[in-house]
């Protein structure tokens, strides 16, 4: 479990982190969401000792960072892949891992198996590495230590789409067991696709937390809406404006400004064949921009 | 697992001797470690082979601690850049995020990296006098004749002073937490500093008697006199703690507290 407390960092003027509190439960993956520069770095690298708190405190497991002996045996890190030394291969880097957490060397070979780096490949610089091989040593890296917390910047950056699947699998199946999974991302559906539970970041402050449901449900209900599709859409209309409900064409279908239940129901009442029903697509991301708006770099039109 | 606490009874802290040992091994597992490794032992080899060669063609007298001297010349230039480097590569290739990760005990790490330099000195000195040693029976063979004087005294001395040479790249290193800029100082150190020091002490009196107290490099001759003079001592650890205890202590103190990127 890891545990942030009214957590500070300020740069002089500048607020990097700004009272921030949340807690990532074991046996779930926590999303750590935000555009780029929100705070979910600094906030990670002060959970693991790098950076001090201006204010506020986080322990892991009901520790401080710095109170936990050989940490690599209780906490996997992972703050930036590309972090290695470009001459060393990827093997000795697991290698050294192993021997300063004082583990067997055939954890290494375990460990480049479970991430699908082959014999061939770990013996190259990691100067020679991709973006993708370089995460894919980063979480056996992590791993090493067998511990009982993850903490991952952006480990899905530079992997490819079979790849955040293959991490999907492997941080779920670990949280499964137990573990206690943080991850960071920039993009929603990186997240969506693999967090339980979801923190929104936006310029150092937590504009929004819970699971996905809670998320879209706290949302502003005039965002709801949902797509339909019938074999008879003119009837569908009807019966749903008599109900006070805005509708208006798309395409072959109707976008009804109401969620999926009410629209089944709806139909159900009226009769009507339903033939496609589904959420409107972009909620998350919608709500995503629109909370963290006032700190994007890019203003949505 | 499930548990919200971590149980850490059944965990104890990484000993310091494994700290030391991942250390080592940092300094030879790259190209670049391996290679400055590599190329101390081979100019200390050539330099020997050349001074063999040189003095017997030319018949100069040569005594088993000529050959050391030869070989300290050289490597009291090499074990600093060793010392930098074992210490700023964390930093220019941003590995110190890992290490300190796995190690928050920060302090720990730098003196199992200044150990680090240490046994590498060692190991350099104990090198080069198995060369000079070689270098001295070729040089009798082509000779007829060897002189093996070289006392436990020179041996201390050549040890000290290498061990000082490796530490000075070391707390610059610490200090700059650069290598080009550690390398940059040092020389400056190295070279430059003692024609100022020359130069300073001709033009003004002032500076002639301050000028012992702050050279460190002139003050090591005591070590290999085995100067009986206290006043000696004295310059020698007052200028080491300018040269050493200074920047070694500030950069110290910047590593505990700073941010790591």
């Amino acid at each position: 479990m890891i545990t942030v407390e009214r957590l500070t960092r300020k740069y002089g003027a500048f607020t990097a982190v700004d009272d921030i509190s949340f807690v990532c439960q074991p046996g779930r993956v926590t999303g750590f969401l935000g555009p780029n520069g929100a705070g979910k770095t600094t906030t990670m690298r002060v959970m693991v000792g790098l950076t001090p708190a201006t204010a506020g405190s986080v322990t892991i497991g009901g520790h401080h960072y710095h109170d936990i002996p050989n940490p690599g045996r209780h906490v996997g890190v992972l703050l930036d892949a590309s972090a290695q030394h470009g001459g060393r291969t990827g093997r000795e880097v697991l290698e050294l891992g192993a021997l300063s957490m004082g583990l067997p060397k055939t954890r290494v070979d375990e460990m480049l198996e479970m991430v699908s780096l082959t014999q061939a490949e770990a013996k190259r610089r990691i100067r020679n590495y991709s973006l993708g091989m370089k995460q894919r040593l980063g979480i056996a890296h992590a791993l090493l230590g067998d511990p009982s917390v993850l903490i991952l910047d952006e480990p899905a950056n530079g992997l490819d789409p079979a790849g955040i699947r293959w991490m999907r699998g492997l941080l779920k199946g670990y949280a499964e067991r137990g573990g206690t999974v943080l991850l960071s991302s920039h993009l929603l559906h990186e997240v969506e696709q693999i967090a339980d539970e979801m923190i929104l970041i936006g310029n150092g402050r937590i504009v929004a937390q819970g699971d996905k449901k809670s998320l879209l449900a706290n949302a502003a209900t005039g965002g709801v809406h949902s797509f339909a599709t019938s074999l008879d859409n003119e009837a569908l209309a009807a019966a749903l404006t008599a109900k006070g409900v805005t509708v208006t064409s798309a395409g072959d279908g109707l976008r009804v400004d109401a969620e999926t239940v009410e629209v089944g129901r709806t139909a159900l009442e009226a009769g009507v064949v339903l033939t496609d029903l589904r959420n409107g697509e972009g909620g998350l991301e919608d709500l995503f921009l629109e909370l963290t708006a006032e700190t994007q770099r890019e203003t949505v039109a | 697992m499930t548990a919200a606490t971590i149980d850490l009874s059944g965990t104890t802290p990484t000993p310091f001797s494994r700290l030391v040992r991942v250390e080592l091994r940092k300094s030879y597992d790259t190209r670049a470690g391996f290679w400055l490794l590599g190329a101390i032992g081979v100019l200390v080899l050539l330099a020997e082979i050349i001074a063999v060669w040189v003095t017997a063609v030319q018949d100069e007298p040569m005594e088993f601690g000529d050959f050391i001297g030869t070989a300290a010349f050289l490597t009291s230039f090499l074990l600093p850049v060793l010392g930098i480097m074992v210490m700023t590569t964390e930093w220019t290739q941003r590995t110190a995020m890992v290490t300190f990760a796995l190690e928050p005990r920060r302090s720990l790490v730098i003196v199992a990296k200044m150990l680090v330099g240490v046994l590498l000195t060692l190991a350099t000195v104990a090198f080069s006098i198995a060369v000079g040693f070689v270098a001295n029976v070729v040089y009798g063979l082509l000779q007829g004749h060897t002189d093996w004087t070289f006392g436990w005294p020179d041996f201390a001395a050549f040890l000290i002073t290498q061990v000082l040479a490796m530490l000075g790249g070391f707390a610059l290193a610490a200090l700059f937490l650069n290598t080009a800029a550690a390398i940059v100082v040092f020389f400056a150190y190295k070279w430059l500093l003692p024609g100022l020091f020359f130069l300073g002490s001709t033009l003004m009196d002032w500076f002639a008697d301050i000028a012992p107290w702050i050279d460190f490099q002139s003050a090591q001759t005591a070590i290999w006199d085995w100067s009986s003079s206290g006043e000696d001592w004295a310059q020698l650890v007052v200028s080491g703690i300018l040269w050493l205890g200074l920047p070694l202590g500030f950069g110290l103190w910047r590593v505990l507290r700073a941010e790591v990127k």
